[in-house]
C-alpha cells in the first residue's frame, strides 16, 4: 500500500476521535494477544490455594479466582481465543458468503435457488442455529467458529449479493461486457476490488457480534472448551462467585464490551465513508 | 393486497416446508442411532427392534419424514427422554415464562428505545445525539447475560429489592410474582432498546428529508407539529416492523437471559435439553420457535402493507 492510500483508509478515524480511539484498543488487544506469555505476570494456569479469591491488590491487579489463578494474566491469555473466534468466524461468513453472493448475482438461476437457501436458513434464529450445529458436532473451538459463522455466512451472502448486482448495473461493467470481457474479467477487476471497502465494514461488525456470542456460548457452557481461558469461560465459573469476588465479574466482562464497541465504532466509522449507494445496503442510515 | 398476501404465504410455507426437513434431519444426524438415545445402554435388542417398528425407523426415509411431518402437524413432537412426557407439553410448560419475559421486554424496548430515539433524531447532528446513538452502540455491545449478573449483584444481592433467579407462575401466585421477571426483562432489552432506538432515529432522519417536510416547514408550521404529524406518523412504519423482527428474535436471544436468572422458560430448556442430550426436545423447541419466528414476520410483512399502500413488495 502507497502512503497515499493509508491517509485514505485512515481518514475516517481522524475526523471521529471516538473511532480513533477504538481502533486504538483493537491495536491494543491484538498485541495483548500476541504477546501474552511476556505480557502476563503469571502463568495463567497457575494453581494457588492459598490465595484464592484474593480482591484486586499490588501483586495481583486484577485479583486471583476461586484456584488462585491470576485474573490479570487469564485476561490477557484469553484475548487469543477472542482473535482466533473473531477472525475464524469472519473468514468463514467471507469465504462461503463472498462466493456465493457474487455468483448468485452474476447467474440469476443459480442465484434464485441459492438465496432461496438463505432465506430457509434465515429462518433460524443466529443463536439457535448455533445450538443446533453444537449438539450434532463435537465441542471445540471449530465447532464455535462453525456455528457463529453459519449465521453471519447468510447475512454476508444477502450483503454481497445485494452490491453485486447495483455493480452488475454499473455502465463500466456493461462496457466490460459488451466488449467481450468474460465473468471471470468481470469479477476479478470490477467487482471484487469494488467490494473491499463494504466488506471491511461488514467484517468489523461479524467480529464485534462473533465476541458476544462466542461469550455466550462459552458462558452457557456450551463454547471453548472449560480449560481453556476465555472472558466469556471466566464469567461462566465466576458466576458463583459474584457477591463474593465482584471483580470477577468486572475484567473479562470489560474486555467483551470493550472490543465489540470497539468494533462497532470502527464499523460504523467506516461505514459512514462508504458510497452511499452501498451504504443502504447494510440497512441503517442516517 | 389479496394477492400480495397469498403470496407472501406461500412464500412463508415454502420456507417452512424446507425448514422443516432440516429440522427432520437433525435427530438423524446427531451422533449416536436415535434408538440407543431414546432407550438408553440397557436396552434389549429385542426392545430396539420393536422401537425401531414402533417409530418407523425401517421405513424408507421419505416415509419417515411423512409420518412425522403428519405427527407434527397433530400437535404430536415426539416423547421427552428425560421428563418421559410429550415434547408439546414440556414446551408448553415453559410457554407462560417466555412470552411473558418476551412481553415485558417488548414493553421496556417501546419505553426506553423509542422516546430516546426521537429525541435524538430531533436534536440530530448536536452533542446530546452523539452522546444517546454512542450509548446506543455500547448497550448494543454489552453481552446480556453480563448486564444480567450485574442486576442481580445490584439489584437482588446489595439492594435485595428483586428476586435474584426462579419465577413461579402468575397463576398460582399472582400478578406480584411478575417482579421476577423485572431483573431478566430489563437486562434482555438493553441491547433491543438500542437497536430500536438508532432504528427510530435513522427512520426520522430519513422522513426529515423529504419534500413533504420541507414544504410542511416552509408553510410555516409549528417545528413541533411538523415532527409530530409529518415526520413521527411515516416513521413509525418502520419502527413498528422492526418491533416485529425483535419479538421473534427475543425468543430465541432469551436462552442465554433465562439462563442466567434460572427462569423456567423454553431457552432454559433447550440449553438443559442439550446438556441431557434430550433430543425430541431440542428438535421440538426449535421446530416452535421457527413456526412462530416465521409466522410473527409474515403478520409484519403483511400489516406493513396494509398500513402504508404505497409499499410495493414484489
Amino acid at each position: 500500500m502507497s502512503s497515499n492510500s493509508v491517509t485514505l483508509w485512515l481518514r475516517p478515524f481522524t475526523a471521529r476521535p471516538i473511532a480513533l480511539a477504538g481502533l486504538g484498543v483493537l491495536v491494543a488487544t491484538v498485541l495483548a494477544a500476541v504477546f501474552a506469555p511476556w505480557l502476563s505476570p503469571y502463568d495463567p494456569y497457575a494453581i494457588d490455594p492459598l490465595i484464592r479469591l484474593t480482591p484486586p491488590n499490588v501483586t495481583h491487579w486484577f485479583g486471583t479466582d476461586q484456584f488462585g489463578r491470576d485474573t490479570l494474566s487469564r485476561t490477557i491469555h484469553s484475548s487469543r481465543m477472542a482473535l482466533l473466534i473473531g477472525s475464524g468466524v469472519v473468514v468463514f461468513a467471507l469465504a462461503t458468503g463472498v462466493p456465493a453472493g457474487v455468483l448468485s448475482a452474476l447467474f440469476p438461476r443459480l442465484g434464485h435457488l441459492l438465496m432461496r437457501m438463505v432465506d430457509v436458513l434465515m429462518a433460524f434464529p443466529t443463536l439457535l442455529l448455533a445450538l443446533g450445529l453444537i449438539v450434532i458436532l463435537s465441542p471445540s473451538v471449530g465447532t464455535v467458529i462453525l456455528a457463529i459463522g453459519l449465521g453471519y455466512m447468510t447475512t454476508t451472502t444477502r450483503i454481497v449479493y445485494g452490491l453485486t448486482l447495483r455493480l452488475r448495473a454499473e455502465t463500466y461493467v456493461e462496457a466490460s461486457r459488451s466488449m467481450g470481457a468474460g465473468t471471470a474479467w468481470l469479477i476479478s477487476r470490477h467487482i471484487l476490488p469494488n467490494l473491499v471497502s463494504p466488506l471491511l465494514v461488514q467484517a468489523s461488525f461479524v467480529f464485534a457480534f462473533a465476541q458476544l456470542g462466542a461469550a455466550s456460548l462459552d458462558f452457557l457452557g456450551l463454547g471453548a472448551p472449560p480449560d481453556i481461558p476465555s472472558w466469556g469461560n471466566m464469567l461462566a465459573e465466576s458466576r458463583t462467585f459474584i457477591t463474593r469476588a465482584p471483580w470477577l465479574l468486572f475484567f473479562p466482562g470489560m474486555m467483551i464490551v470493550a472490543t465489540a464497541f470497539s468494533l462497532n465504532l470502527v464499523g460504523d466509522a467506516l461505514r459512514d465513508r462508504l458510497d452511499p449507494r452501498f451504504r443502504q445496503v447494510f440497512g441503517e442510515k442516517g | 393486497m389479496w394477492s400480495y398476501a397469498f403470496k407472501r404465504a406461500g412464500t412463508t410455507a415454502v420456507t417452512l416446508l424446507a425448514a422443516s426437513i432440516i429440522i427432520f434431519a437433525f435427530i438423524h444426524i446427531v451422533p449416536g442411532d436415535p434408538i440407543y438415545v431414546l432407550l438408553g445402554d440397557t436396552a434389549t435388542p429385542d426392545q430396539i427392534d420393536a422401537l425401531r417398528h414402533q417409530l418407523g425407523l425401517d421405513q424408507p426415509i421419505i416415509l419417515q419424514y411423512l409420518t412425522w411431518a403428519g405427527h407434527v402437524l397433530e400437535g404430536d413432537l415426539g416423547r421427552s427422554i428425560f421428563f418421559q412426557a410429550p415434547v408439546l407439553s414440556v414446551i408448553a410448560d415453559g410457554a407462560e415464562t417466555s412470552t411473558l419475559l418476551a412481553t415485558m421486554t417488548m414493553i421496556w424496548v417501546a419505553v426506553i428505545g423509542v422516546p430516546i430515539g426521537m429525541i435524538a433524531a430531533v436534536r440530530h447532528g448536536t452533542w446530546l445525539d452523539q452522546g444517546l446513538s454512542g450509548g446506543a452502540m455500547l448497550m448494543a455491545s454489552i453481552p446480556t447475560f453480563w448486564v444480567g449478573l450485574y442486576l442481580i449483584l445490584i439489584f437482588a444481592a446489595w439492594l435485595g429489592w428483586f428476586p435474584s433467579s426462579g419465577y413461579p407462575s402468575i397463576f398460582e401466585g399472582g400478578v406480584v410474582n411478575l417482579r421476577y421477571l423485572v431483573l431478566p426483562s430489563l437486562a434482555l432489552a438493553a441491547p433491543n432498546a438500542a437497536l430500536i432506538l438508532r432504528l427510530t432515529r435513522a427512520s426520522m432522519l430519513d422522513v426529515s428529508r423529504e419534500d413533504y417536510v420541507r414544504t410542511a416547514r416552509a408553510k410555516g408550521i409549528r417545528p413541533w407539529q411538523v415532527v409530530r404529524r409529518h415526520i413521527w406518523r411515516n416513521a413509525l412504519l418502520a419502527v413498528v416492523s422492526a418491533f416485529g423482527f425483535t419479538f421473534a428474535a427475543l425468543l430465541s436471544e432469551a436462552v442465554v437471559t433465562e439462563t442466567v436468572f434460572a427462569l423456567p422458560g423454553i431457552g432454559r430448556l433447550v440449553v438443559q435439553s442439550i446438556l441431557r442430550r434430550d433430543y425430541p426436545v431440542i428438535q421440538g423447541v426449535i421446530l416452535v420457535i421457527v413456526v412462530v419466528y416465521l409466522l410473527i414476520n409474515l403478520i409484519v410483512d403483511l400489516s406493513y402493507r396494509l398500513l402504508d399502500p404505497r409499499v410495493e413488495l414484489q
